[in-house]
């Protein structure tokens, strides 16, 4: 479109009517976070240095396996909602959009894994 | 967008070294940044020498000493000469900031170096066209909105009220806050800004104003205002002291309570 006034440039196709929501939910998932990591880092120090037999009990156990399971989706998730933040910064036009279904494909593959992972230990 | 590099024809080369004043004994250097719309050529920097001795304690003195006995053609804008309207904001030593309030004396180094705003189009030398920059705060409709019938005499506000105002209203609209944002170098098509948004936030909290849901309806956007990261140098570059950061952190506070 040519000859486009400075107003109409600045109100652009008006508010997205969202915003709020992503930015209720980054806080929720930091506060989360903050209980979490800690108490992930406490988990898997101590199952560090055991022997494979002794790991695989370590993580049977119902508060390591959901302490860890819970640190991967809560971290997983909260990595991914960054992630797009930080593309819709960077990234325009269609590459914008192309990232963003990249990263998320990349962020529930990523989940995925690791309960797969955790569940095959546990269970 | 972002981009990492400037464009072939926005890439600054080294300018004109103008001569010494005879006979100056306290000398100080300034390059400053010159380009010209109408001579097809890149941006360049200029050197000039000033003499302390004959000169004001300003910024904005030296430029206008610089303009008027040495090159003429040297542009920039200025108007009241003390902080109030924003004309001469600049970017002095790597900070946005007004020439007429920003002592030669802050400036630690030998060199003064002065460029126009930031990542905003130049109209000419020193000055950046803020045309985008005023359609947004026009944007944010910077009046009062009342639906009451106008009332007999004035609308009446409590002192508490107006104390909330303090902070806000001082804002002169000199652009170096929104023009130091990183989210609005890279989204400024999108993002309001500062500025914008710390005007935004001046007519919300207004105990007077009773179009708050529409106004807040206007900013729920994830660019208009999510975009900010709270990465805080308008704040920490703001000529008149102002928050515009905290502003920000208030209308996300306001938005969240209607949501959650």
């Amino acid at each position: 479109m040519k000859y486009l006034t400075d107003r109409k440039r600045a109100e652009g196709l008006g508010a997205g009517g969202a915003g709020s929501h992503h930015h209720w939910k980054m806080l929720v998932s930091s506060i989360l976070i903050v209980v979490l990591v800690p108490l992930f880092i406490v988990v898997f120090g101590s199952a560090l240095g055991g022997s494979r037999e002794e790991v695989l009990a370590f993580f049977a156990r119902p508060v390591p396996a959901l302490i860890a399971a819970l640190g991967l989706v809560v971290g997983i998730r909260h990595l991914m909602m960054e992630a797009h933040e930080a593309v819709e910064d960077y990234v325009g036009g269609i590459n914008r959009k192309l990232t963003l279904v990249a990263v998320t494909a990349f962020c529930y593959t990523l989940m995925a894994a690791g309960l797969f992972a955790l569940l095959k230990i546990a269970l | 967008m972002v981009q990492l590099t400037l464009p072939k024809n926005s890439k600054v080369k080294v300018g004109k070294t103008w001569p010494k004043p005879t006979g100056a004994n306290n000398i100080r250097k300034f390059q400053i940044y010159r380009w010209n719309p109408d001579d097809g050529e890149n941006p360049r920097v200029d050197t000039y020498f000033v003499d302390m001795d004959k000169c004001g304690p300003m910024i904005l003195d030296a430029l206008i000493k610089i303009k008027n006995e040495i090159d003429p053609t040297l542009t920039f804008r200025r108007s009241c000469r003390e902080g109030i309207c924003g004309s001469c904001a600049m970017n002095i030593d790597g900070i946005n900031t007004l020439a007429c309030i920003y002592g030669m004396d802050e400036i630690k180094s030998d060199v003064v170096k002065i460029y126009p705003l930031p990542h905003m189009p130049v109209v000419k030398d020193l000055i950046p066209d803020l045309t985008h920059f005023y359609a947004q705060h026009a944007s944010i409709m910077p009046w009062l909105e009342t639906k009451t019938n106008r009332p007999a005499k004035e609308w009446k506000q409590s002192i508490e009220d107006r104390k909330k105002l303090d902070g806000l209203y001082e804002c002169v609209m000199c652009a170096s806050c929104s023009t130091s944002c990183p989210s609005y170098w890279w989204n400024g098509d999108k993002y309001l800004g500062p500025a914008a948004l710390l005007h935004a936030y001046r007519w919300i909290i207004d105990s007077r104003d009773e179009a708050t849901g529409e106004r807040l309806d206007q900013l729920e956007d994830p660019f208009k205002l999510y975009r900010c990261h709270t990465i805080m140098n308008c704040a920490k570059t703001c000529p008149k002291g102002l928050n515009p950061a905290k502003a920000i952190a208030e209308i996300k506070k306001m938005q969240l309570s209607r949501a959650v």
